[in-house]
């Protein structure tokens, strides 16, 4: 049984069809890259992964467990984090508070209305922690409006981590990060590996040719090719949209 | 200066906060002496625990709500029909103006906090349109436009001792108490974890839920404490008045709160509130006394705050104390103006 099983889910928004019927089983500690054209309905798959939309048919199932239709904060509970392609931060949080909220620690404080959040070391420390993994530990406690693109765009993924999820969803982690910030997200997302099952939308070819397991490209509502990065090449689309270069 | 402020956020009792009360415990030694009378102190305390349990909702949870002299109002007439049809205890009275008002709000909750911006701000006037309407129409149990009457101030029964509150020194150090504990209270929310949740979700509701947070339950929560505390800033307020009045439920004077707040400073500046009532009562007692038109030159003050410095007075104040640039305290109140009056952020 594969950790997340999708099948046959279908969104519309009005009378416009984005999703025609996507199937896609993602085993545990799989990397699993998403690929297609702008507008394909990658960032609505998601949506619908982590309860934003609720699909008009099919189902989704997280270590056998249907969740379909459950709202994001149960299915957050689950262990299933996103990082988004619109980055989506507490601005006017420090980076280390941005993370200590989406801490599970922290989440199961957060009716307590007494005890001052700051006097907690311990959620300090596990924030730093996710902090220094990402690179942003000298800047802590710069709060995320003032942090310059790229480390924006770490502590992006860094709140998504901070959840300690089973299910990483990665929206476009490299959009906008020059060739240093890719290189540094590789070796993050190659320590990562097999420790969490991640799904990463990606237009970097080369980023996720190199790292991912399986690819899966979504174009016209469906998935329309599947495999590794090597089968892949030979795929039509692929090859059209001059993208398997890389591998 | 950031390890100030997190020191600041985990105490019990700030320095701020021993200053103020300190300086508040003389006022009764010298008001007089400048013309005024200790009455105007009951009511700039009262009405600074209300905006102070307003401010909850507007600045730390970021909803736009222009109806809430609804609940500090209905705070007023349960204190006032508890003493006259239950039981005429202080305790008890204040108990219910706190837990009637906190129902009241929780009832509206339960319909506007699936909303933010504009369409929130529009429901909360609609419904303290109609809890106005009720109190003034329900003669016979508000006295509708009359007022509820010879509402009494309760002695404080402690047990082994009553103490007398009809006097306005003895009052004033009652509600000084009690405000310094609001104050207390509303410090250690604000900073505790789920103040911190609250003020992430006012930035973004999207990522807060999908850090699996229920932000419909958190906003519908801090609502209700909000107008819980109101109705019990409300209940102080009947005793102050010996009456209850539908008045301070009126749209136009649910607007002198969210005024008072924001020319505070309210949304950057936990103590904004009180800044602002303090100007705003000072101010109609002060320049009032020299001509009606004082509303008029509140009202410039007011429109000055939201075009020209969104951080409020407090804010200016604390900008130049901590010597931060004005600049990005005027961003963060004008990002938070926006968030108030755009509909909010939504990806
Ligand atoms: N809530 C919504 N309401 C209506 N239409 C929507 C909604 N969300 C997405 N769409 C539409 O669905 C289509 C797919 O959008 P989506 O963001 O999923 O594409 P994408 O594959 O992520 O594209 P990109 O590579 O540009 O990020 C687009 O045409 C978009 O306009
Ligand atoms: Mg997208």
């Amino acid at each position: 049984m594969a950790l997340i099983e999708v099948e046959g889910v279908h969104v519309r928004f009005g009378d416009r069809v984005v999703l025609e019927s996507i199937d896609l089983a993602v085993p545990e500690g799989e990397f699993h890259g998403v690929m297609g054209p702008n507008g394909a309905g990658k960032t609505t798959f998601f949506n619908v992964l982590t309860g934003r939309v609720k699909p008009s048919r099919g189902s989704i199932r997280l270590a056998g467990e249907d969740v379909t239709g459950l709202r994001p904060q149960l299915i957050a509970a689950k262990g299933v984090a996103r990082s988004f392609q619109i980055m989506t931060l507490f601005d006017d949080f420090s980076a280390r508070e941005n993370i200590m909220v989406g801490l599970p620690a922290f989440r199961v404080r957060g009716f307590d209305m007494h005890r001052a959040a700051s006097a907690d070391s311990d959620l300090a420390e596990q924030a730093s922690d996710i902090l220094a993994m990402v690179g942003l530990t000298d800047r802590a406690d710069v709060r995320a409006k003032d942090l310059s693109y790229g480390d924006r765009r770490a502590l992006e993924i860094a709140v998504a981590l901070g959840q300690n999820p089973r299910v990483l969803c990665l929206d476009e982690p490299t959009s906008g990060l020059g060739t240093d910030g890719v290189q540094r997200l590789s070796q993050l997302v190659s320590q990562l590996k097999r420790k969490l099952t991640i799904v990463a939308i990606e237009h970097d070819m080369e980023f996720l040719f190199s790292l991912a397991d399986r690819i899966s490209v979504i174009h016209w509502g469906q998935v329309i090719a599947r495999g590794a990065p090597q089968e892949l090449q030979q795929n039509e689309w692929v090859k059209r949209s001059n993208l398997g270069r890389f591998a | 200066m950031i390890a100030t402020y997190q020191s600041d956020s985990a105490r019990l009792i700030t320095p701020t906060m021993m200053w103020l009360f300190l300086a508040l415990a003389t006022v009764p030694l010298w008001i007089a002496r400048i013309g005024l009378y200790p009455y105007l102190g009951i009511e700039i305390l009262i009405w600074s625990i209300y905006a102070l349990a307003f401010n909850l909702v507007l600045g730390t949870a970021g909803l736009p709500s222009f109806g809430h002299g609804a609940y500090f109002g209905i705070g007023a007439y349960a204190f006032g029909l508890c003493q006259f049809n239950v039981v005429a205890n202080l305790w008890v009275c204040l108990a219910a103006a706190f837990v009637i008002a906190g129902l009241a709000g929780a009832l509206v909750a339960l319909f506007i906090s699936h909303r933010r911006g504009i369409y929130y701000a529009f429901m909360t006037i609609a419904f303290g349109q109609i809890f106005w309407t009720v109190a003034i129409k329900s003669h016979k149990v508000t006295g509708g436009e009359d007022g509820l009457l010879k509402i009494a101030r309760l002695p404080a029964d402690l047990g082994f001792a009553s103490i007398d509150l009809a006097g306005n020194v003895s009052f004033y150090y009652f509600v000084l108490l009690v405000f310094g504990v609001a104050v207390i209270a509303m410090w250690r929310l604000v900073h505790s974890p789920y103040g911190r949740v609250i003020a992430a979700i006012k930035q973004s509701e999207t990522r807060a839920a999908h850090l699996g947070y229920n932000v419909w339950l958190y906003k519908a929560s801090i609502f209700t404490l909000s107008a819980a505390i109101s109705g019990f800033a409300g209940g102080l307020f009947a005793m102050a008045q010996l009456a209850a009045f539908p008045d301070v439920m009126s749209l136009h004077q649910s607007g002198y709160v969210v005024m008072m707040t924001l020319v505070g400073g309210g949304l950057v500046s936990f103590w904004g509130p009180v800044v602002g009532v303090f100007l705003f009562l000072t101010a109609r007692d002060v320049i009032g006394a020299l001509t009606n038109a004082w509303m008029l030159y509140f009202g410039l003050l007011f429109m000055a705050v939201v075009l020209f410095r969104p951080e409020g007075v407090a804010g200016a104040v604390a900008a130049a104390w901590q010597n931060r640039s004005l600049y990005s305290m005027r961003r963060q109140g004008g990002s938070a103006l926006r968030l108030l009056f755009g509909g909010g952020r939504w990806r």
